[in-house]
């Protein structure tokens, strides 16, 4: 990773959800980045969240698809006037379909500067059987 | 000219359909940028992307940084700029970890803000919350609006 740091960030747009169907609240809806790896025990899932409280962040697991959806409290700022604006904010949604079973009791999520780490553990797997084959 | 007598054109109207080629460009480049949203037309391009906003006493400048301490941030007032650097940091994780996706980007960063206005520059305040940074930078007197009362 050591040649990846030493490089110098380029903007990127946040990318808002394409999704078939309006919302029903105005507002913009914004897909997080995210980085997903698994290991031998669990999947992680590290997601870029800026201005989300813990309170705010809904993570639900049903049926294989995993949802992240975050509100993000408008700023209390309204005697201010906007003299440049780059970036907007808005709420947070994106939704994964996770391919393989996970143990739902012992998922861990932890919220700090923004950036969310989920730990979807996995489901530890009946031990392969082996099946002998006889001849004759 | 034997040429311009056969034709009866002035050899100008030969470049037109060029230039009127040219105009038709310039047209759908001018269509193209209004059709833009307003604020990705003012983007500078450098990271990170700031909001600026002012109020009668301060400037507020933030910026969405997130899994960025506050120790790695390096800010700095110059006249009448503001500029912030520092480096984004992902640690890398145990050995045998298999990538799905990887869209979170690690790296440095360093950008000059300027301030439309004189600032006070002894008081200025920065804080990172949640991933966002806040420098709040108080205007100097002289760039503070003086109300005026209209005697009668």
């Amino acid at each position: 990773m050591a040649d990846t740091q030493s490089k110098e960030l380029k903007v990127r747009d946040k990318q808002e959800v394409a999704s078939p169907a309006e919302q029903t609240t105005p507002g913009l809806v914004f897909t997080p980045a995210v980085d997903i790896f698994e290991t031998e025990k669990e999947i992680t899932l590290l997601a870029d969240m800026p201005g989300v409280k813990a309170d705010d962040l809904t993570i639900d697991l049903r049926d294989n698809t995993l949802t992240l959806s975050a509100d993000v409290a408008p700023a209390d700022n309204t005697d201010e006037q906007d003299i440049l604006v780059e970036y907007e904010t808005g709420r947070y949604y994106r939704q994964f379909t996770l391919g393989e079973l996970v143990n739902q009791e012992n998922i861990d999520a932890k919220l700090n500067d923004g950036v969310l780490r989920l730990s979807l553990p996995k489901v530890e797997k009946a031990t392969p059987k082996k099946i002998a084959v006889k001849t004759g | 000219m034997i040429y311009r007598r056969l034709f009866n054109v002035p050899t100008w109207q030969f470049r037109s359909p060029f230039g009127e080629l040219e105009r038709m460009r310039q047209q759908m480049d001018r269509l193209f940028e209004e059709a833009r949203a307003p604020y990705q037309a003012a983007q500078a391009g450098v990271f990170p992307l700031t909001n600026l906003s002012e109020d009668k006493e301060n400037y507020y400048v933030r910026a969405e940084l997130p899994g960025v301490k506050g120790d790695e941030l390096d800010i700095q007032v110059t006249g009448n700029n503001l500029a912030i650097s520092g480096e984004r940091k992902i640690a890398s994780e145990e050995e045998g970890a298999r990538y799905h996706r990887r869209e979170r980007e690690a790296g440095t960063f360093s950008r000059m803000i300027g301030l439309p206005g004189d600032i006070n520059r002894d008081n200025v305040d920065a804080k990172l919350e949640d991933g966002i940074l806040t420098v709040v930078v108080p205007k100097a007197e002289i760039a503070k609006p003086k109300q005026i009362t209209v005697s009668t």
